[in-house]
């Protein structure tokens, strides 16, 4: 058996889902989801923990079967053809899935045997990544850090040369300068023409992706570019920064023209209404304004551009 | 076949790179047979006793030379009145008291009413009861030993005496009871327990996750999980044979190429068995609970390795006959200890061939190509 040559069949979209619903027990974990990923696009999945976002990836590597809806990779049946899907992907779960006690080279030995290959043969495949970490080869992968475990992880996944990467919140509980590499590898992958699909709970990664799904209780908000979706924000967004923040919250959602406030690290967004009458609409000024009215001072209010977390809220609030 | 030697590899690393796995795996089989050979054993040796002997006749003394000549008892002391009795018992220092009639050498000649009492310890009923069973035997012996003695004038009033004698363990060591049960035990918990604990770790730590998404067979990554402890599993039957040989002093009496083929076949369904449990659960904790709970409890207890089966209630009479180990413990006692051929244990053979099957399919049927 070889796979060393993934097949592409450019016009078939790399995943395609159809109306696919899955629950355990009362618990709707996905609900009608529907999407393609086009064949070398990174595919960004993004909402918080318990969003469905393991669920999606578990059925589309054919770990669980879907209640309803058909989906297919690289235009295998997700059902009927798993035996084949799994020989093309390359799959990194949420959770540290690597042997903790082998070391590492051991534990990348191993994952390039399961898929009938060796580290020599596609060393070139994951030598960015796995250079970093292979100063360590012989420390057990238990002790090494959380970026570190990542890297290897993503080395297991692409030592077969997957045509499709799945990868379930990659990014979650590793550093920023850590974060940073594995986006930036994630580009290269991109470049050598591999499909991409990952999750992660953090927004501000949203802009890394060709183009994102906001996820939220099973269903998918959004598809779309990540510059489509913000400027889809259809309201004025105002920032808020001042004393007795929790206060301050409660108070701005009263004010008449303001659709949604919400906490975002240390300052207010506020979403107004863009109106197109320019007396009623709320402006940065006229909240200043407001807002001094009320008795409070030291206050920092400023029109802002949108980001993805904004948009996501504005879709969970509708 | 590569993957294959590599994954057998590397459950060898698991094993062995964790102390307490190791040691578990090689080293409780030899604490096992030690400790069931020697410490808890049910045979008596040395067991001290008093006497409280009003007649401090012939007869007397010679029963008690009897009982202290014997390896089972020590004499502790002749006490002076029946009230230190219970005192002696309080402070634990004998197993047993044994209390004289007066003129007792006399009214065994000729009123043949002579009177003995054994008194022991109630508190330890089985300890007891095979202190005064071996104390009464040697009273007996005595006894036959008088009127054998005097024969012509006694003979009308010997009446029928009972002589028992015990086949196979004639010096009725408890070593011959426990090896064939340590054996089922061991490679029951080595198959079994280490099994489904290893393959539900996989599951647990959600590295069976990753290695479904990939084109290995799962019957194959199971299957490596099966060669290193089928490995230990020969390497502790061997241990086990050569203790009890060596140390313990219990002879192969049959045959060892029987002996080796029956103990294969038990692994094998031990080993079905360990696939089952872990395809059925998730936890580690969980697969060693089932297996501990529905396998080495009932083992230890049903299988007639410490009590006898037949004096247990019908039920579970019934529920031991669905345990593999029992089946074993059984034909590994009439190869091994009675040194039977293979036309004894055809029943006990057939039925585990049969165990094995159905549990081999049973698993190959519940093992899950998914997570669900």
């Amino acid at each position: 058996m070889t796979h060393s040559t993934p097949h592409k069949i450019s016009d078939t979209p790399a995943i395609s889902c159809r109306n696919i619903s899955k629950s355990y027990g009362k618990v709707n974990a996905l609900h009608d989801i529907t999407f393609d990923v086009q064949q070398g696009e990174i595919f960004g999945v993004i909402g918080p923990d318990g969003a469905g976002k393991s669920t999606l990836f578990r059925i589309l590597t054919t770990l669980l079967l879907p209640d309803t809806g058909d989906a297919t990779v690289e235009g295998f049946d997700v059902v009927k053809e798993y035996k084949k899907i799994r020989k093309i992907v390359g799959y990194m779960p949420g959770k540290f899935s690597l042997y903790q006690d082998l070391t590492v080279e051991e534990n990348l030995r191993i994952f390039a045997t399961l898929f009938n290959t060796t580290i020599e043969e596609n060393y070139h495949l994951v030598k960015d990544i796995y250079s970093q970490i292979e100063p360590f080869k012989t420390r057990r992968a238990g002790a090494l850090s959380g970026g570190m475990k990542q890297k290897l992880a993503l080395s297991c996944a692409l030592i077969h040369k997957p045509s499709i990467l799945f990868l379930d919140e990659p990014t979650t509980g590793i550093d920023p300068v850590s974060r940073k590499e594995l986006w930036e590898m994630l580009r290269k992958l991109k470049s050598q023409g591999i499909t991409i699909i990952v999750s992660t709970p953090y927004m501000d990664e949203a802009s890394l992706c060709d183009r994102i799904a906001l996820i939220q209780n099973g269903s998918f908000l959004r598809i779309d570019t990540p510059d489509n979706i913000v400027k889809s924000f259809g309201n004025r967004l105002i920032s808020v920064r001042g004393e007795n923040m929790g206060e301050l919250l409660k108070r701005l959602r009263e004010i008449p023209g303001v659709i949604s406030c919400f906490a975002f690290g240390d300052s207010h967004h506020v979403a107004a209404e863009k109106s197109s009458n320019q007396l009623n609409s709320l402006t940065a000024d006229t909240l200043a304004e407001n807002l001094k009215k009320q008795g409070y001072t030291n206050l920092e209010v400023k029109n802002i551009e949108p980001g993805i977390e904004d948009c996501f809220m504005e879709l969970t609030a509708k | 076949m590569r993957e294959f030697r590599i994954f057998v590899q590397k459950e060898f690393f698991h094993i062995f790179r964790d102390r307490w796995t190791t040691l578990i795996l090689l080293v409780l089989p030899v604490l096992m047979i030690i400790l069931f050979g020697f410490g808890i054993t049910t045979e008596i040796r040395n067991t001290k006793f008093a006497v409280y002997d009003p007649s401090r006749d012939a007869a007397t003394q010679e029963i008690v030379n009897k009982l202290e000549s014997s390896d089972y008892f020590t004499l502790d002391s002749y006490l002076s009145s029946p009230g230190d009795i219970e005192q002696l018992f309080k402070e634990g220092r004998v197993g047993f008291v044994i209390v004289f009639g007066e003129k007792f050498y006399q009214s065994m000649l000729h009123t043949g009413d002579a009177k003995i009492q054994l008194i022991a310890d109630g508190t330890d009923p089985n300890t007891a009861s095979i202190l005064t069973n071996y104390a009464t035997a040697l009273i007996n012996t005595y006894q036959q030993e008088l009127f054998a003695s005097q024969l012509i004038a006694e003979s009308g009033k010997r009446g029928i005496t009972a002589e028992t004698r015990l086949l196979y363990n004639p010096t009725l060591k408890s070593a011959y009871n426990i090896v064939p049960g340590i054996m089922g035990m061991i490679l029951m918990l080595i198959c079994a327990i280490m099994t489904s604990v290893s393959i539900a770790r996989e599951k647990e730590l959600g590295t069976m996750e990753v290695l479904l998404v990939s084109p290995m067979k799962p019957f194959l990554i199971i299957l490596s999980k099966l060669v290193p402890y089928f490995t230990i599993s020969i390497i502790n039957y061997i241990t086990i044979l050569l203790l009890s040989v060596f140390v313990l002093k219990v002879p192969i009496a049959g045959s060892l190429v029987l002996l080796t083929a029956l103990s294969l076949l038990f692994i094998f369904v031990s080993l079905s068995f360990g696939i089952l449990i872990s395809s059925l659960v998730e936890k580690q904790i969980v697969a060693l609970l089932i297996s501990g709970m529905l396998l080495m409890m009932p083992a230890v207890f049903l299988s007639g390795l410490m009590f006898p089966v037949e004096s247990m209630p019908q039920v579970l009479q019934w529920f031991s006959h669905i345990l593999p180990v029992k089946w074993f413990i059984i034909a590994v006692r009439n190869v091994m200890i009675k040194g039977l051929g293979f036309s004894s244990i055809i029943k006990e053979v057939a039925i585990l061939t049969g165990m094995g099957i159905i549990i081999l399919m049973a698993s190959i049927k519940k093992f899950k190509y998914r997570l669900e």
